[in-house]
């Protein structure tokens, strides 16, 4: 299966020029970038691993693109996504995110249902890939020692 | 002023109802109001009427207005304007003071602001035009329980309009086809599927069993997704007792919303909006009935109205037109609505309609939905009307494609994200929005389909309620 999270997931991936036009597109509002990652894909992980804090003072998209770059090389078989933020007022919130990276293989989801009285039953959304351990869900999996400083967000 | 309390009948605008002088003050809820006067009966006249009716006045003089600070009670009318091109037909602005209505009530404020006046014989005809909320008075009110912004985080779906279908035919499936329907359109790429307003709890499919069966295929789609999906369970009933039942067992089956029509009433959208609140479930207002007072140019509550109305009662969601749908939208209009919904403030607009300025004070906004007769081929239409902050509902564009329902809905999602992506990317998607379905569509054999189908359908017809702003000669 291919995941349909991000703002482009129906479209074919994209290629580091379309990537970065988005990401100018993103800036020319004002919106800084972040790049995110994960090997939990449930549509409601939220909080995915920061590739370092959002890159406030990137004005030039090349600049973003090579964070990017830097992650997918790191996390080649996660997901990988970026965020655009618009920090005005009635917003304060992500403007546009988009995956720029996904494993090689989806093993996609089961639903477990948990059969209630008066029919009802209880859904819950397993993802395949986290029966195994963080970091080992996807094929060829990284090696601790490569994750940098050590806080397991692959840059300081 | 000996002859103000004579007993009998003087002019409204002998009472005090007529005062070109007043200056509104910052507090005050200010009225436009479309009056048609009875032959003979001045605009001035009209007005104060419509200031009198609506506030204090009863038909003759009473003493007992003597025992109360009568002029602090008394809406004033305090401007008169013709309606451009329009004989026999004035704007009249009221100014009305804030201790006339009760805190946080819809209702309240209704009953006084339209309650009585629209059937008063002087008159032949009257629209509430606009109406400026006072800062004071929105703030009396909690507004939508979650607003756009918590509703996107929620999803966690950013960037582009939302996608959505009517279940069809509207009327007659069984809930265990009906659950067909939702579970196609939403492993096809939509993001939400909705109950039409009539689909309530008939003979032929129950409320539990619509509910249990739709449930199933929301979350059967978000196994085949990865993304969280949903279903507008319609709540809609006779009382206020099936309503929460219903919205109750909404809410234990993990339904992320619920729906109910305007047809209920003010009061029960509100109570069904604190209920909305107090469980984390988004809810969403089809504007069933609205038409029969809303669309009429000279009589009736213009919609703009009606969204601020709606925003301040606390709705998520708002059917609030397509422009280039089948049912009436005079883009200008439409385009008031959107910004009444969706903005934090706004200066009054006469191009759009909008006679007043407008301060929200950080209320959080409505999501409008666009829904009637809309397809994947006016995909760069309704971005340019529309913008990203809606619902684009496509029922018979989703359920009509000729290869099934799941195409029909991933025709829709191509066909919106290749227009974001070509406007993000600085293109003129308004001007190339053909030529970029038809690039998409190349690899894509759902959306090249719908184009096929669908791509030449309009509905052109001259619309009724429009704005009356004319061009400034030069």
């Amino acid at each position: 299966m291919r995941i349909t999270q991000g703002t482009f997931s129906f479209l074919p991936d994209l290629t580091d020029d379309e990537i970065t036009a988005q990401i100018a597109y993103a800036l020319e509002h004002g919106w800084p970038c972040s790049v995110e990652y994960t090997d939990d894909p449930h549509p409601r992980n939220t909080y995915w691993e920061m590739w370092g804090l959002p890159l406030f003072d990137l004005q030039d998209p090349a600049a973003v693109l090579d964070e990017v770059r830097a992650c997918r090389e790191e996390h080649p078989e996660h997901y990988v996504r970026v965020n655009a933020y618009d920090a005005s007022l009635g917003r304060q919130t992500v403007a546009l995110s988009f995956l720029v990276n996904r494993p090689s293989e989806e093993p996609g989801f089961r639903v477990d249902r948990q059969e209630g009285a008066d029919r009802q039953v209880h859904y819950s959304i397993h993802p395949y890939a986290t029966e195994r351990p963080a970091g080992s869900r996807y094929a060829p999996s990284v090696p601790a020692a490569r994750n940098g400083n050590g806080n397991g967000h692959g840059r300081g | 002023m000996a002859d103000r309390w004579s007993a009998g009948v003087i002019p409204y605008a002998e009472m005090g109802y007529w005062q070109p002088d007043y200056e509104p003050k910052d507090t005050d809820l200010l009225c436009a109001f479309r009056v048609t006067p009875q032959d003979g009966v001045p605009p001035e006249e009209a007005g104060a009427a419509v200031a009198g009716e609506s506030s204090t006045a009863t038909w003759t003089v009473v003493w007992t207005d003597r025992l109360t600070t009568f002029d602090h009670y008394q809406a004033k009318c305090y401007r008169v304007e013709p309606v451009p091109g329009v004989e026999g037909q004035w704007i009249a602005y009221i100014a009305y003071d804030l201790d006339l209505f009760e805190e946080g009530s819809i209702a309240n404020l209704t009953s006084s602001i339209i309650g009585n006046v629209f059937g008063f014989k002087p008159l032949k005809a009257l629209r509430l035009e606009d109406m400026r909320i006072p800062p004071h008075y929105v703030k009396t009110f909690p507004g939508p329980p979650h607003g756009i912004v918590t509703e996107r985080e929620y999803l966690n779906k950013f960037g582009r309009p939302l996608l959505g279908a009517t279940t069809k035919p509207k009327l007659g499936l069984s809930a265990r086809n009906y659950g067909r329907v939702v579970y196609e359109a939403l492993r096809g790429g939509l993001d939400f599927t909705k109950d039409d307003e009539n689909i309530n709890s008939q003979p032929f499919m129950r409320w539990r069993d619509r509910y249990l069966a739709c449930m199933e295929a929301v979350n059967r789609a978000q196994a085949e997704t990865g993304e969280v999906k949903g279903h507008y369970l319609n709540v809609t009933a006779a009382d206020m007792e099936d309503i929460y039942e219903r919205a109750e067992f909404a809410r234990e089956l993990g339904s992320v919303i619920v729906m109910v029509d305007l047809t209920v009433g003010y009061t029960a959208i509100q109570s069904l909006s604190k209920w909305a609140r107090r469980n984390g479930v988004i809810l969403h207002l089809h504007r069933a009935g609205h038409a029969t007072y809303t669309r009429q140019k000279n009589h009736g509550v213009s919609f703009r109205v009606i969204s601020k109305w709606m925003r301040l009662a606390g709705v998520d969601h708002i059917h609030a037109g397509t422009v280039v749908g089948k049912l009436e939208g005079d883009p200008a209009s439409v385009h008031g609505f959107y910004d009444v919904l969706r903005k934090g403030s706004y200066a009054a607009d006469p191009s759009k309609g909008l006679y007043f300025d407008q301060e929200w004070v950080s209320m959080p906004a409505t999501m409008p939905v666009a829904s009637g007769g809309i397809h994947a081929g006016q995909m760069h239409q309704l971005l340019h009307h529309l913008g990203e902050d809606t619902v684009l509902q496509f029922g018979g564009g989703t359920i009509g494609h000729p290869m099934g329902i799941a195409s029909g809905a991933e025709a829709n999602r191509v066909a919106v994200e290749s227009m974001i992506k070509a406007r993000n990317e600085g293109r003129d998607y308004l001007t190339e929005g053909p030529e970029i379905l038809r690039t998409a569509a190349k690899r894509n054999k759902p959306l090249d389909m719908a184009l096929s189908t669908w791509g030449d359908v309009t509905f052109d017809y001259a619309s009724t309620d429009t704005v009356d702003a004319v061009a400034t000669p030069s």
